[in-house]
């Protein structure tokens, strides 16, 4: 028998009329994930576009597995070169591993867990959406963070952040910075400073696990760091955000599939430049004076503008919007970090910010859309 | 010559088996159909009954809106069925036909003579009438309104679609002559849109008001072009006519009789040799589809119209009264195992980069009729804007109708849309949102809520 004939032989009790007829979202959700169903078009277009919505998910995470990658390194790395041990790529590997795979977990048993409960409950099928909020999450957590933090996240963002507006489709603020901001907010100690960012660095004497963005705004010198450690990633921070490099491969997979937004990239690349040139000119501060450049490649900008602020339910969702969207998640990005030194990282900020003023800004393009159509008719009327 | 209009969001589809130009008549088959589901939102009232022998030409029904408007018999023969469905609804009135071809004969005046007034009543009462259909809103056009103009595309870019051109060639004088007919019954302008590369209706056509257009589907869309050339405000209407249907009008003008001449591309992947084939309106597709060579062992949907705007009909169907299109395709109804997985399924195109397919894009290719996934939330935006040329905003628009919110479907455009501008969205659409499905709903909740 083949895969099929098992997969019809198990779908007979959850068919219409059959006991568990209520699960049929669950197993469909495993079902589709086998095979792509055999639905053919019933009314409107009788041929469809090879894209779907699991296709264009699974673009999102192919494009993250560079950051995460380097990530898991990373974590690994920072760990054993603040020991100073000797130690080869592999087992900064397998300590990485050892300290990413188990959030990765969690995250997805507890929020797939509640995004099956809801597909059930709501007799809907399962969207897909989660399975890259999901691997997001743990991908923008300090790597020391306590599991059972990662799944109270994790419900939050998918109850509160998502569900409670209607579930996929249909939320305000991205669900995975939702998460992050979350835990930021109720577990402050975890989430900032300068003892959560590198591995147990905590429990390690003399390990210094300060971000770069962290040692500005306390008014130090971040010459340790070349230019190049910034954009390879080799620093401290959230678990996959340090590596420009990294994050621009998953850019460039997103633009050229053409899933993910270029307008937004751009837009806030440039909003950041044109923000940081200027502090660069007044250069009151630490953060101020450090090169707009550098900004752009430091703390979590490349990667919350790559993969978060493309969100296309969160972000702008008209042409226009998406570069004024973009420019402005730029502009409040090095705000929050030049003005707010209790809080030297503002990317998250910035796209949650602009998240809940995205709507806004479409309403004005449309608007726009909109006037000159009335413009078009009293034009018409007054000749009349 | 000029550039004319060119149409940059679009998207044109390559699929396998385009008819080729060559001509074949079919006899008239011995049984005929009025499908009423052609035609939106009318009311038939029965002006005949089972067993009734009826001309060519003569009316069958009119509609209880408009007892004007009348529909006629496209061949002499014998009132075969009245199909009814639930709550005893009209489905479809049968046609037996026979040898006799006595058509009903009209009086046509002189073409300098002739008024407005003159011509629509001929129209009316010839049953020619619902040809004209009217936008806003995609139904047969009202009598008593005075359009704004008249719009005729004359190509279309669907994917497998008619060459207007083609079937044109052979009836271009009547075609010319229902054009100047046409632009008597408008105050406005007879605005006529042509491809950049038909060259032989860009020299036939050069006495009239021409426009010229190119680029991707959808820019035959007779919608599109409004859009482009005189868009349509709230409260006006335009009227819009395909153009074989212009030949009908013209060879009603010139012999004084209903003849109902279609030719159709049938066309698909699944047929060996696709031609053209001329018969008459509501001809039994069985009548065709002996004429067609099938590849073998391959289950087939018939498409009563295009691969984007037509309807699922049974072989034993009747030919739509405003199709010039027959289309063939595979049933998609396979499963595909990791088939989402990005780079898996390389067969299947798309106008997103997430397989291979888009390096032979300009190679044909086989499409079925599988949805490629499940439907979901909105959740990808663009995606809509890259295949809708239209200053309108098709995501807001399409939600609105959903919702039902008749102030901000009007203020969003309502009225410059029809079901079938939406066609790309439902192939486009990462969620697979049935657009033509809703926008039609959103249209006839406005007919309901308005007129």
């Amino acid at each position: 028998m083949n895969i099929r004939g098992i997969v019809d032989k198990m779908k007979a009790p959850f068919d219409k009329g059959q006991k568990l007829e209520k699960l049929y979202p669950a197993f469909n959700a495993f079902e589709t994930f086998l095979f792509v169903p055999n639905h053919t078009s019933k009314t409107g277009a009788h041929i469809r576009d090879g894209i779907d919505l699991k296709r264009v998910m699974i673009t999102v995470i192919i494009a993250l597995l560079p950051a995460l990658f380097y990530g898991i390194y990373n974590t690994g790395y920072q760990y054993l070169y603040q020991t100073g041990e000797e130690f080869t790529v592999l087992d900064a590997v397998i300590h990485g591993s050892y300290k990413i795979l188990p959030m990765i977990a969690v995250s997805y048993i507890v929020g797939l867990g509640i995004e099956f409960a809801f597909a059930v409950f709501r007799g809907h099928q399962v969207n897909e959406g989660y399975l890259v909020t999901g691997l997001l999450i743990p991908m923008i957590m300090p790597v020391d963070i306590p599991l059972w933090m990662v799944a109270i996240s994790v419900a939050f963002a998918v109850l509160i952040g998502k569900e409670a507006f209607g579930g996929t489709g249909m939320n305000i603020l991205n669900p995975a910075l939702t998460a992050r901001a979350f835990a930021f907010f109720a577990y402050p100690t975890y989430m900032s400073g300068n003892q959560v960012w590198v591995s147990e660095a905590s429990n390690v004497d003399g390990v210094s696990g300060e971000t770069i963005l962290g040692m500005l705004a306390a008014g130090g010198s971040t010459d340790q760091y070349s230019m190049m450690d910034m954009f390879i990633g080799s620093i401290p921070g959230s678990i996959a955000e340090t590596s420009t490099l990294m994050v621009l491969i998953g850019a460039f997979i997103l633009i050229y599939t053409g899933v993910g937004s270029w307008r937004i990239m751009v837009g806030s690349v440039i909003g950041a430049a044109l923000t940081g040139m200027l502090f660069n000119l007044w250069g009151a501060n630490e953060l101020m004076s450090f090169d707009w450049y550098n900004h752009i490649i430091v703390g979590g900008f490349a990667f919350g503008v790559v993969f978060m602020a493309t969100d296309p339910v969160s972000a702008a969702q008209t042409l226009k919007g998406k570069w004024i969207y973009g420019v402005l998640v730029g502009v409040f990005c090095i705000l929050i970090r030049v003005f707010n030194p209790a809080y030297p990282e503002g990317v998250m900020l910035a796209i949650l910010l602009m998240n809940v003023f995205a709507p806004t800004i479409d309403h004005y393009v449309i608007d726009a859309s909109i006037k000159r159509r009335e413009k078009r008719l009293n034009s018409k009327l007054k000749m009349a | 010559m000029s550039k004319g209009i060119v149409i940059k969001n679009g998207l044109s589809i390559n699929i396998k088996g385009v008819a080729d130009k060559e001509l074949k008549k079919v006899p008239l088959p011995n049984k005929l159909a009025l499908i009423l589901d052609d035609f939106h939102l009318i009311m038939p009232k029965l002006l005949v009954k089972e067993g009734d022998t009826v001309k060519r030409g003569q009316p069958i029904f009119y509609s209880k809106s408009n007892e004007n408007i009348k529909f006629v018999s496209p061949s002499h023969g014998k009132i075969e069925k009245i199909v009814r469905g639930e709550r005893r609804k009209i489905l479809e009135i049968t046609i037996s036909t026979d040898k006799n071809d006595s058509a009903i004969k009209h009086k046509i005046p002189a073409l300098e003579k002739i008024k407005r007034e003159n011509i629509i009543d001929i129209l009316l009462e010839s049953g020619c009438w619902p040809f004209i259909k009217q936008r806003p809103f995609d139904i047969i056009a009202d009598p008593l309104q005075n359009p704004k103009s008249i719009f005729i595309s004359c190509f279309d870019s669907a994917p497998l679609s008619v060459d207007f051109e083609f079937i044109l060639k052979d009836q271009i004088e009547s075609f010319k002559y229902g054009l100047k007919i046409l632009e008597k019954i408008t105050p406005g302008n007879l605005n006529i849109g042509v491809n950049r590369n038909q060259e032989f209706l860009n020299k036939e056509l050069d006495d009239f008001n021409k426009n010229i257009f190119s680029g991707p589907h959808p820019s035959g869309n007779v919608g599109v072009q409004i859009h482009h050339i005189d868009p349509i405000n709230i409260g006006e209407s335009v009227w819009i006519i395909r153009p074989e249907d212009v030949c009908i009008i013209g060879n009603l003008f010139l012999e004084g009789e209903f003849i109902p001449t279609r030719t159709l591309a049938v066309s698909g992947p699944p047929i060996n040799n696709p031609k053209y084939f001329r018969t008459v309106i509501g001809a039994k597709l069985q009548s065709i589809l002996n004429l067609i060579d099938f590849k073998n062992g391959i289950q087939c949907r018939i498409i009563n119209g295009d691969v984007l705007t037509g309807k699922t009909v049974e072989p034993d169907s009747y030919v739509g009264f405003y199709n010039n299109n027959i289309s063939v395709l595979k049933e998609g109804n396979n499963y595909k195992l990791f088939g989402w997985i990005p780079f898996i399924n390389n067969s299947v195109p798309s106008i997103y980069r997430s397989s291979f397919s888009w390096l032979s894009s300009s190679e044909p290719k086989e499409y079925d009729t599988n949805l490629n996934g499940e439907e979901r939330a909105f959740v990808v935006t663009g995606e809509m804007e890259k295949v809708f040329p239209m200053d309108i905003y098709p995501m807001q628009l399409v939600k609105e109708c959903m919702i039902g919110d008749i102030e901000k479907m009007e203020r969003l455009g309502i009225y410059e849309v029809a079901p079938e501008d939406f066609a790309l969205i439902d192939y486009a659409s990462s969620s697979k949102i049935e657009a033509q499905t809703i926008v039609r709903n959103g249209l006839d909740y406005l007919i309901k809520e308005t007129l």
